[in-house]
């Protein structure tokens, strides 16, 4: 789950982590209320939407006035931003961050990942803040300092130093830096984070440590125990579709092409996708319904696919094993019921109880395009689909 | 011969008088796995499914001598149930529970680091379907009759497409030592190179293969184990070729981030560690077949 980065800030800070002063606005003019609670003659307005790269999307404007700061945020609010992380369909703004200018007098990078190498949290620091991290690596692979952070023990005071005294900062600063980068720790550790990025984080022309920018992503698995955090999500900046499915239980990920899909197991969902392509379609979403699927799932799943109104047909490929292809069967002959399919449906079903499933489908009389291996049933829809849109 | 488990292994079920542990242990019973009871706490004492039920992990090695385990408990409390086996000296468990904390798996690993190599527990999963020995005994949520016994081994990260494997292999007559499900989840207990180990050790596996996904560093070790130390052939598929970056696709580990996690990055690895990749999932049964022939 992906949160802004007021919230992220605002996480931070209550692990010892420097931001400078701020405040959120949801109208221009509560923008500029709080530019002048913030007082000085600098401000930034920052767009908040889960993306980074906001800045080359127009989403960060350095304002001088109060007039500047009404202007920007005029038309920063209600815009859909489009960066290489939101896909062209972008996302909407609806609200600002209002933050204190600063006088920046070195940039650097921030990160806490998930090693899965290691199986260990990982530190990522870099002296060229301000650019994208994968970049770095390929450029200059010297500028990244990596440490590996024992879960048992955490960052370590001589960890830290090293980081601080390998990027060069000077002799005032170490304790600063230290308190920082325990503190970005801690709170990767002790919220459930699978990510924490601060790029970048900046020394100020005063002297301090401050994140300038903050993104923090969390384990939904471990959601149940961060309420803190499970509330800070915002359904706004989520693809509706994907937000439907996942309030059913279904994981859903929608994709630009126009061949819906139901399968069960994602490695099983990823691999039909697979062969829709390899058959010349192009898949309109992926949809796992996992184990366990029950007529109203599979009704609720017909109803999140063919919701696309790019949808041109529809590939259900089933391979029992917890579920029983007459269960599922029996929900498709339903949800016929319930959803309107105007679109050719293939169906293909494999695995326990396989032929009472066949059998309810072949003689419900429903108009169901039957296939019985995977390249059939994704040659069958990539057939259907072409026909439909008479290509 | 096959791997990690046979119809001798003495196999308890955590999580037994629960809905999921109780059906599942029947289906296991009833395929011949050698079930000797379970773990429930606060249970123990009485007997479920004819079977003796314990109060913790180390009771049921004592008492009824397990060796290998399953886990069914709900996800917020596996983590802990795993290091309850590890520490009991059960010698084999599959994790089955799915959702479970990418820090609590972290603390596991770290925790099972505590036994010398040659006594760690081997753990498969989380969030995998188990592993089944064909015709001598299953740990598994798997449909059981699509497996064949044979000489071919398998593992893989998800279990529908394991089952699509099996039964394009069955298809052809082509049976299986054992099938091993590893799991979708960014850390989990083995790895595919792990596993791999394990299948070039076994005198009857004559070849693997293996079924990746997008995601992490696994496939990339396992083309390198391949590359300088196995003889046996493997034939691989990566699911995901469409998979667009940064999105998770069902699994939680099944996320491009970095460099090397794309499929198409994984398959160029592998073919360039001379792996036979299969160009489609429809084509898993055909290549291993083909490799067969060659032998």
């Amino acid at each position: 789950m992906d949160i802004h980065e007021y919230q992220a800030k605002e996480l931070l800070t209550k692990f010892g982590v420097s931001i400078a002063p701020g405040g959120l606005a949801y109208s221009p003019e509560q923008a500029v209320y709080r530019a002048k609670e913030i007082g000085g003659n600098k401000w930034v307005v920052k767009a908040q939407i889960h993306s980074g790269a906001r800045g080359k999307a127009g989403g960060v404007k350095v304002c001088t006035t109060e007039e500047e700061v009404l202007a920007a945020a005029t038309e920063m609010l209600g815009k859909t931003l489009v960066t290489h992380q939101t896909g062209p369909q972008g996302k909407v703004v609806y609200r600002l961050y209002v933050e204190e200018g600063a006088d920046i007098e070195r940039e650097i990078y921030l990160a806490l990942v998930l090693d899965r190498v290691k199986q260990r949290v990982a530190m990522v620091v870099s002296s060229e803040g301000g650019m994208d991290i994968e970049e770095v690596a390929e450029k200059n692979p010297e500028a990244i300092i990596r440490t590996e952070i024992e879960p048992q023990v955490g960052l370590t005071d001589f960890q830290a130093r090293e980081i601080a005294f390998k990027l060069n900062l000077p002799t005032s600063l170490i304790t600063q830096a230290v308190k920082t980068f325990k503190g970005a720790y801690r709170s990767f550790r002790e919220l459930d984070a699978t990510m924490v990025e601060i790029n970048p984080l900046v020394v100020t022309a005063d002297g301090h440590i401050r994140a300038l920018d903050a993104k923090m992503a969390f384990d939904s698995n471990a959601l149940f125990r961060r309420p803190q955090i499970a509330e800070l999500r915002d359904k706004s900046q989520e693809d509706p579709r994907e937000t439907a499915a996942s309030d059913y239980g279904l994981s859903y990920v929608g994709l630009d092409g126009d061949i819906g899909c139901m399968i069960n197991g994602a490695g099983l969902a990823m691999a039909s996708l697979d062969m829709i392509k390899h058959k010349g379609g192009e898949p309109a979403n992926f949809l796992d319904i996992g184990g366990g699927a029950s007529p109203e799932r599979v009704a609720k799943a017909f109803e999140l696919v063919l919701a696309d109104e790019g949808v041109k047909a529809f590939l259900v490929n089933i391979f029992a094993g917890i579920n029983r292809c007459d269960w599922i069967a029996e929900g498709i002959v339903q949800a016929f019921k319930q959803v309107e399919v105007k679109v050719p449906l293939v169906v293909r079903l494999s695995g326990t109880n396989v032929e009472q499933g066949q059998k309810i489908i072949d003689e419900s009389g429903l108009p169901i395009i039957s296939a019985y291996t995977l390249a059939e049933a994704a040659e069958k829809a990539v057939e259907a689909r072409n026909k439909a849109v008479g290509a | 011969m096959t791997v990690l488990l046979d119809e001798k292994t003495k196999v308890i079920v955590q999580g037994f008088t629960g809905k999921i542990g109780t059906f599942h242990a029947g289906e296991m019973m009833n395929y011949g796995t050698n079930l000797v009871g379970g773990v429930t706490p606060g249970k123990g004492g009485q007997e479920h499914l004819g079977k003796p039920v314990f109060n913790t992990v180390k009771e049921a090695v004592q008492e009824a001598g397990a060796e290998a385990s399953i886990i069914f408990v709900p996800a917020a409390f596996a983590a802990d149930s795993i290091m309850e086996a590890a520490d009991a000296g059960i010698k084999y468990c599959v994790a089955i529970s799915d959702g479970i904390p990418a820090q609590d798996m972290m603390t596991v690993k770290r925790y099972m680091y505590r036994y010398k190599k040659e006594e760690r527990m081997v753990l498969t999963g989380p969030n995998c379907a188990g592993t089944i020995s064909p015709g001598k005994a299953m740990l598994g949520i798997m449909p059981d009759h699509i497996y064949m016994e044979g000489n071919v081994g398998v593992v893989g990260r998800s279990g529908t497409l394991g089952y699509e494997a099996a039964s394009q292999m069955k298809e052809r007559g082509i049976g299986i030592t054992t099938s091993v499900g590893i799991g979708g989840d960014p850390i989990n207990g083995s790895s595919h190179r792990d596993i791999l180990e394990h299948f070039e050790n076994d005198p009857d596996t004559k070849a693997v293969m293996m079924i990746g996904e997008i995601g992490g560093p696994q496939e990339a070790e396992a083309a390198e184990y391949f590359k300088n130390h196995m003889t046996k052939p493997l034939v691989a598929y990566i699911a995901g070729l469409t998979a667009p970056k940064g999105r998770r696709m069902g699994h939680a580990g099944a996320i491009v981030s970095g460099v090397g996690e794309s499929a198409a990055e994984k398959v160029a690895l592998l073919e360039a560690a001379g792996v036979v990749v299969a160009p489609t999932p429809s084509d898993l049964g055909s290549t291993m077949e083909k490799v067969l022939k060659d032998l």
